[in-house]
């Protein structure tokens, strides 16, 4: 229990360093938020262990049948979406295909971990345009520089092709893939450090500007992982767990006024405070989360 | 100069001592890093100076048959800072040149650059805030861009083939800012007032022929913090540099860093080719990673920096090994595995740690790695060992490469002689 009292702490310090404004602290009634504490933390290695194996007997397994449940329906969507997508595209109706783009590559990033796992599909399907050697360039990424940078479809069949069958492999692929729970736990980490990465900085979506579309199907994606697993936290870290619940409120509040109809705004009206507050917020809530695996034992 | 040295000496008494032990153990680094080659050289040019040179207030020779800087055991900071030559002809650029080694050469030595540092009508010629303070080991090293060579000076005929700016590597995010230039400076010293006093005089002697392009400042942990001289860690916590090539071994320096005479041009033999690499990294995000996934990033461990499965940090690297589920112990997308590729590409890194304050977009830190690399030819070398690190390496997750450039550094210059004069 001392670990578990001591976390917050560590997150809290780590906060204070990033300057990270605007977050309620939970867990404001713990004594452990004095720096002091933190050195407890040195001398509870025995507790911690035995707290790790206690938990390593846990059964995740609801959660992660939920997971499946829930990657599988996300990825069934992916492929209709893309297909109306990219129909749009060989139709060469530019802007139906525009409109189409940005709402059904959420279905790809909420769950993009799971397609990270599967091999070479996440580079074939989204990377952008340097992540990979100029000739094995494609994906919507490449369509999207058509789209918005030629303001053209022209030439955009075969690519819109290889897209719709990337996603129908990712399909097939998912039902024999191996879903754990450190999977998940690791999973909803790297969903937040994508937004971190390369949507906060508006370099995702460099010719659509659509990226507040990417960063809230990331943050939703994460807090899928976190909604199923959250009970089991609760029951090991009360504090953790309401400190990860009040964080995504807080990121969640901020993104809210950016919300446009079904949609988001044009990256291109954040203004550069609007930015630096949606990083900070989800930084401070990255690094709880991060800690969640370890509070686990997955 | 003359006062300067007075000045010095009127130091009290504690401080020499201690600089004194500190400057013998810079010696020890020396002797064992410089070579035999460089000893050598320093024999030939300037026997009788030998043991004044190498003493410790002396700092480090200026003069030589390679440029310090290079196989020198890293100092504790660096300031490095690329140029764009403004000079219209090669005249002016030559003078350039000569007005920047007669300053280097008393910098390294620590004293003060000029005659007029006590006439009260003019400024001072040296702006004065490294007086009194020792020669830090300081080294500067100079080199020329491929931009140089672009037919302003007439020096399009004498461009080494192989000096060209680097091609695009996959997940470049480079930014113009940290990109390029005519000319480089690379001044490393134990002390960062003192390194940032050499660019900022050369900076000064340069107004009308060469004007700053971009800057960078960097860090190690300090002689002081890790007096056993093990390797540096980066700012990710890992060491970073333990499978360099030995620089006492003259024969692996020819082979590996130094320009050979056949190699072309002429002008450049004993020379060496440079890459530099601004390299961001995502702390933020490397923070909130596991330890067994910065490990498998690495293809170390952590603590001991020894090769996964291995428990010593130069225990040999064993690519083969394989772990009981049949997964190599070394991943296949470790930095370690694809930086030392089957052996055969080796460069000489000599890399700093930099923190540029806030990414003021994101309230992120700004820092990583100043990547340089000193190697006798980019494309057998660092270009293909680059393009497979670009491709795969799980490093890249937590880094974004934003500046690059390339220069060809100069062999070491002769007393009498002056930077570049091989080649202008």
């Amino acid at each position: 229990m001392k670990k578990i009292l001591t976390l917050p702490a560590v997150v809290l310090a780590t906060s204070v360093l990033l300057a990270a404004c605007g977050n309620n602290e939970a867990a404001s009634d713990k004594q452990a938020e004095t720096p002091v504490a933190q050195s407890e933390n040195q001398t509870s290695t025995e507790t911690t262990d035995a707290a790790d194996q206690e938990a390593t007997g846990s059964d995740y397994t609801t959660a992660v049948d939920g997971y499946r449940a829930f990657a599988i329906e996300q990825i069934d969507e992916f492929v209709k979406q893309t297909e109306k997508f990219t129909d749009a595209v060989k139709a060469g109706d530019l802007e139906t295909a525009k409109s189409l783009y940005a709402p059904a590559r959420m279905y790809y990033e909420r769950i993009e971990p799971v397609a990270e796992a599967l091999g070479d599909l996440d580079p074939n399907i989204d990377a952008r345009d340097g992540d990979v050697e100029a000739a094995d360039w494609r994906g919507f990424h490449r369509i999207e520089k058509s789209l918005w940078e030629d303001k053209t479809t022209e030439g955009m069949t075969d690519f819109a092709d290889t897209l719709l069958s990337d996603a129908k492999l990712l399909r097939a692929k998912v039902e024999t893939m191996d879903i754990d729970a450190s999977l998940m736990v690791t999973g909803a980490v790297e969903l937040l450090n994508e937004v971190s990465s390369s949507k906060v900085t508006g370099e995702e979506e460099r010719y659509s500007h659509t990226d507040l579309y990417d960063f809230a199907a990331n943050v939703e994606g994460a807090h899928e992982i976190y909604n199923l697993l959250k009970d089991d936290l609760a029951a090991k870290d009360k504090d953790l767990n309401q400190q990860i619940a009040d964080r995504f409120d807080a990121l969640e509040k901020e993104l809210a006024p950016f919300k446009d109809g079904d949609g988001y705004v044009s990256y291109e009206k954040l203004k550069d405070e609007d930015v630096k507050k949606l990083s900070q917020n989800l930084d401070a809530l990255a690094e709880p989360l991060s800690n969640m695996g370890q509070v686990l034992g997955v | 100069m003359t006062e300067q040295k007075k000045d010095s000496l009127k130091k009290p008494l504690s401080r020499r001592e201690m600089l004194k032990l500190t400057g013998v153990a810079g010696l020890g680094l020396l002797l064992g890093g410089g070579g035999a080659s460089g000893l050598m050289a320093l024999g030939r040019k300037s026997s009788s100076a030998v043991v004044k040179e190498a003493a410790p207030d002396k700092g480090l020779p200026f003069y030589g048959k390679h440029q310090a800087g290079i196989t020198t055991p890293a100092q504790d900071f660096i300031c490095f800072a690329a140029f764009d030559v403004t000079a219209g002809s090669a005249d002016d650029l030559r003078r350039l040149f000569k007005n920047w080694t007669a300053a280097a050469a008393a910098m390294a030595a620590g004293e003060m650059i000029g005659e007029h540092n006590t006439t009260l009508n003019t400024p001072p010629t040296d702006t004065g805030e490294a007086a009194g303070l020792t020669p830090s080991r300081t080294t500067l090293t100079f080199g020329v861009g491929p931009s140089l060579f672009d037919g302003r000076f007439g020096l399009q005929g004498r461009k080494p083939k192989g000096l060209r700016d680097l091609p695009a590597f996959a997940g470049d995010a480079l930014d113009p800012q940290w990109c390029g230039g005519d000319l480089c400076v690379q001044v490393c010293a134990d002390d960062m007032q003192v390194a940032f006093h050499a660019i900022r005089n050369l900076a000064r002697i340069a107004r009308g022929h060469a004007v700053l392009r971009w800057t960078q400042e960097g860090f190690q942990r300090t002689g002081r913090a890790d007096p056993a001289g093990g390797t540096p860690r980066n700012l990710l916590g890992f060491k970073d540099g333990t499978g360099n090539p030995d620089t006492t071994d003259a024969v692996l320096m020819d082979q590996t860093v130094w320009a050979q005479p056949a190699d072309g041009p002429g002008w450049m033999a004993g020379g060496s080719y440079m890459a530099v690499r601004r390299v961001r990294m995502r702390v933020e995000v490397w923070d909130r990673s596991t330890l067994k996934d910065q490990e498998a990033t690495f293809g170390r461990h952590r603590d001991s920096g020894a090769p996964l499965g291995s428990r010593g940090e130069f225990d040999p690297v064993d690519l083969k090994a394989k772990s009981a589920d049949g997964q190599p112990v070394i991943p296949a997308t470790s930095h370690l595995r694809l930086a030392k590729g089957d052996g055969s590409q080796q460069i000489l890194r000599r890399s700093y740690s930099y923190s540029s304050g806030l990414d003021a977009k994101t309230g992120q830190l700004d820092a990583g790695l100043l990547f340089i690399s000193y190697q006798r030819d980019l494309e057998k070398q660092f270009i293909p060992i680059q393009k497979r690190l670009a491709k795969n390496d799980k490093l890249n997750e937590y880094t974004v490469h934003t500046g690059s450039a390339v220069f060809a550094c100069f062999p070491g210059i002769t007393n009498g002689g002056y930077i570049g004069d091989t080649l202008i």
